[in-house]
């Protein structure tokens, strides 16, 4: 590959971005790029950097043009400086780091919209904080499909923490619930779905009636509560939520009338498997990188009714992720909260 | 025992996050040491494996005369995964998936050693649950398939013992795997096709092209039919001639045995290029089931007719000793076990016509080599020029036919050719191209033709690659060329690292045409 191109701005306009960006092109020799989409990344400056990296790794799978926004309200003067960078090592992805400062920095819609990929679908993604109704955010009404994380909103929350706390992570999903559009989607769901592809293959073959299912992952695990919810609007039956010391959620099981249908992951590596009248089995079922996750979101850009309906059925409240348990877990990193 | 459900309540068709992961199963390999087993299926396992579309319970049976035990075969197969896998190594993967390697040694004629195969099998079913589901696949030479299909047979491997062993009431499968070559003309292709039918039903017989895979067969289907700006013009109203190209760089390697009185033609026009021939000029299937696509491409290739006079119609080569690249290469008859006296053509052209309404008077330009220029393959459909050119002559002059281009291999993608202002006060029009690429890396994650052929063998899906009928209607196109070319005498020599023959040339000079240099 061409040596990358980096061209820094400072104090410049979206369109003086753009011309950076078409002659960083001309210069790498490659005028026609192929991009698939826009992905916009709303992060701040420490988690710019672990974002950026993984989305970068994603679009090795899905070409696109990276839009990093970082915005610092602070300051009277609205200023925009940008680094627009092509051709990395990083994958064939165009990168646009964009900092808006002062006031500018709430007109963050005003920079991205002459920087979109003409004609191609965009997506968000908040990998922290996200606003509370994604779909009415300024920038995320621009998009197709808007990514948020809520084990990265719930950064710092404690399991002793008392309900109803904002980054407790069944606040945060019900607030999604709450605010759902056709699009929104959030990354402890995706986490799930190496998780419910093995449930969903163990039933594939005849199996005996379910009667009751089980989670079990360490407090406060929004993965977990999604897949009870999940398993407990599927299945019909009561979903029984157990704690353990982790990593991430470390046990899913079917009870049938036969005996139980259960996986068990406790090193967050590699998983057993056992079944009724089955030897028991290894599974390969290692956490996945945060790169892993951004690209199955970009695969499919089409409303997930399937994530709409297991939130509707989480808020819906049978069941319960509050903050009971007692150990709570050493300092959970954003990207390690999750399955 | 309780009444078994066969509904799976979490499975919804609008739940597209979840792969189809194939049940409990086996694969068996014969010919486990030979490259296409060492470079292409155990990678092509691990890596099915480490996208999480096996069974916990799979297992991995290799079959060979080698005096090996489970773990010996498990370091081949770790050494080949290290070596050729796409994915990243992971140990966890590597750990679920070795649990599940056998290894039976024993010649193809040796009756207790498949019996031993059975045993292992058996113990696999109840150690492992693999429900008694299992493929073979025969990656040996073809002339071992009779006698490995009747060893199977005979030692009661094709049906599965007791399908109450079984948790469900599904009947477990048994499936066979055969690599091209199909038979080397029609009479040996319904003969193979005969003793394969002999000892598995059809829709347990998968025939494998892996040069075909289904994500590119997809992908010419999805550009024809998915599209509006194409379809109109792909017809004898706007198309001047259509080229179908499949080069390789390398000679023939150590398969001198397999490929000597084999040929280019019978080796890959047979099969790679009558199939994209096929699915370039064939109308629109009703649905695109395997059945539905199969009823296209045979209705096709049954209007599919040779030139009346072979002899201009078409052409073959043996490469000569030559540079290529960079390197000095030995022709094709200095080749190790390759007889000074062999006519086997390493290069071969043939125009075809399509006798139907959309392509009559189009013709078909195939070609397939080894030692050309560089490895590509490609579909090329050229365009009419202009009807009207409403320019100064000499603002035309470097102006080509239109193109429309399907990359195959590599870097498969789309390009087009089209005539382009040239900047600049005087009119001039130039050729320019616009590529799609399926992306760099994007190739990268989208599984390889081994891989998506391995789980529609495991999966049951219908497989969208050659139907023995399709098989058979090939050899028909071919066979009288074949026989043309055994009269006639040596073919001609080209230097390794050209693009072929100037027989092959003087073949499209004849019609006005030249071939494209892919």
């Amino acid at each position: 590959m061409e040596a990358s191109v980096i061209i820094t701005l400072t104090d410049t306009s979206a369109g003086k971005v753009l011309a950076a960006l078409m002659e960083a092109r001309r210069r790498a020799g490659n005028p026609a790029m192929g991009m698939v989409l826009t992905l916009v990344v709303v992060t701040d400056e420490d988690g710019y950097e672990s974002a950026l990296l993984a989305a970068g790794e994603a679009a090795r799978e899905h070409p696109c043009r990276i839009l990093v926004l970082i915005a610092s309200p602070r300051g009277d003067t609205p200023r925009l400086d940008a680094d627009v960078s092509i051709g990395a090592d990083e994958g064939p992805a165009e990168t646009i780091v964009l900092r808006l400062t002062g006031p500018l920095a709430g007109h963050a819609d005003s920079v991205v919209v002459p920087l979109l990929v003409s004609d191609a679908p965009v997506v968000v993604w908040w990998p922290g904080e996200a606003p509370l109704r994604p779909h009415d955010d300024a920038v995320g009404a621009m998009a197709q499909r808007r990514i948020t994380d809520t084990a990265g909103q719930a950064v710092g929350y404690q399991p002793n923490q008392p309900p109803g706390t904002p980054n407790e992570p069944r606040s945060v999903l019900i607030a999604h619930a709450d605010s759902y559009a056709p699009g929104d989607t959030d990354l402890a769901w995706t986490r799930l779905t190496p998780w419910r592809s093995l449930l969903a293959a163990a039933l594939d073959s005849p199996h005996p009636p379910i009667v009751g299912a089980a989670v079990e992952a360490e407090p406060g695990n929004p993965s977990a509560a999604l897949l009870a919810a999940w398993l407990s609007w599927r299945l019909h039956v009561p979903v029984h939520e157990g704690e353990s010391s982790g990593p991430g959620i470390t046990g899913a099981s079917l009870q049938t009338e036969d005996g139980e249908i259960a996986i068990s992951r406790p090193d967050g590596v590699l998983a057993k498997l056992s079944v009724p009248g089955r030897p028991e089995r290894s599974v390969a079922l290692k956490r996945r990188e945060l790169a892993e996750l951004v690209a199955e979101e970009l695969r499919r850009l089409d409303p997930d009714e399937i994530y709409a309906e297991t939130l509707e059925q989480l808020a819906g409240g049978a069941l319960g992720l509050s903050g009971r348990g007692k150990n709570p877990p050493a300092a959970t990193a954003a990207a390690g909260a999750g399955s | 025992m309780t009444t078994l459900l066969t509904q799976n309540p979490l499975r919804d068709p609008q739940d597209r996050r979840l792969p189809h992961i194939a049940g409990p199963c086996g694969l068996v390999i014969f010919g486990v040491t030979g490259d296409l087993s060492r470079k292409k299926l155990m990678p092509a396992v691990y890596d099915l494996a480490n996208r999480g579309l096996l069974p916990p319970s799979f297992a991995l049976v290799g079959f060979a005369r080698r005096d090996w035990a489970n773990q010996d075969f498990a370091q081949v197969v770790y050494e080949a995964v290290k070596e050729h896998a796409r994915t990243p190594f992971r140990d966890e993967v590597w750990k679920q998936l070795a649990e599940g390697f056998r290894f039976v040694p024993g010649d193809f004629d040796d009756d207790a050693a498949f019996e031993a195969l059975r045993t292992t099998i058996e113990e696999l079913d109840k150690e492992r649950g693999t429900g008694g589901n299992h493929a073979f696949y025969l990656a040996v030479p073809p002339k071992f398939f009779p006698e490995v299909l009747q060893q199977l047979k005979k030692h009661g491997l094709t049906q599965p013992v007791d399908a109450s062993q079984d948790m469900g009431a599904v009947t477990p499968w048994r499936r066979v795997v055969i690599e091209k070559p199909f038979g080397h003309d029609l009479a040996s292709a319904r003969e193979l096709n005969q003793i394969v039918g002999e000892v598995f039903p059809p829709w347990s017989v998968f025939r494998i092209d892996h040069y075909l895979g289904k994500e590119t067969v997809q992908n010419i289907l999805a550009l024809r039919f998915a599209n509006e700006m194409f379809e109109p013009i792909w017809n004898r109203g706007y198309v001047d001639h259509v080229q179908i190209t499949m080069a390789e760089d390398i000679g023939i390697g150590g398969r001198a045995g397999y490929y000597d009185g084999i040929g280019a033609a019978r080796d890959v026009i047979q099969n790679h290029l009558i199939q994209l021939l096929a699915l370039t000029t064939m109308e629109e299937p009703v649905s695109f089931d395997a059945r539905d696509l199969r009823t296209e491409k045979l209705k096709v290739l049954s209007a599919v007719r040779l030139p009346s006079d072979l002899a201009t119609g078409t052409a073959r080569g043996q490469y000569s000793a030559g540079w290529q690249g960079g390197i000095y290469v030995p022709g094709y008859l200095q080749e190790e076990g390759i007889p000074a006296t062999s006519r086997t053509d390493t290069f071969a052209a043939v125009k075809l016509d399509v006798d139907t309404r959309r392509w009559a008077g189009v013709p078909f330009y195939l070609r397939a080599g080894k030692r050309l220029g560089r490895r590509v393959t490609e579909v090329a459909v050229v365009f009419q020029r202009a009807p009207h050119l409403p320019f100064a002559a000499t603002a035309t002059e470097e102006l080509g036919q239109n193109a429309l281009v399907i990359r195959i291999q590599p870097d498969e993608g789309v390009t087009v050719r089209f005539g382009s202002k040239v900047p600049g006060s005087a009119l001039e029009v130039r050729d320019v191209t616009m590529d799609f690429a399926y992306g760099k890396a994007f190739t990268e994650s989208s599984p390889e033709a081994y891989e998506r052929l391995i789980l529609d063998v495991l999966l049951g899906d219908p497989p969208l690659f050659p139907h023995h009928e399709e098989v058979e209607r090939s050899w028909e196109i071919l066979d009288p060329i074949e026989d043309f070319w055994a009269a006639g005498g040596a073919p001609d020599p080209y230097p390794a690292g050209s693009w072929g023959p100037l027989s092959a040339d003087a073949m499209l000079a004849m019609d006005g045409r030249a071939w494209r240099r892919p």
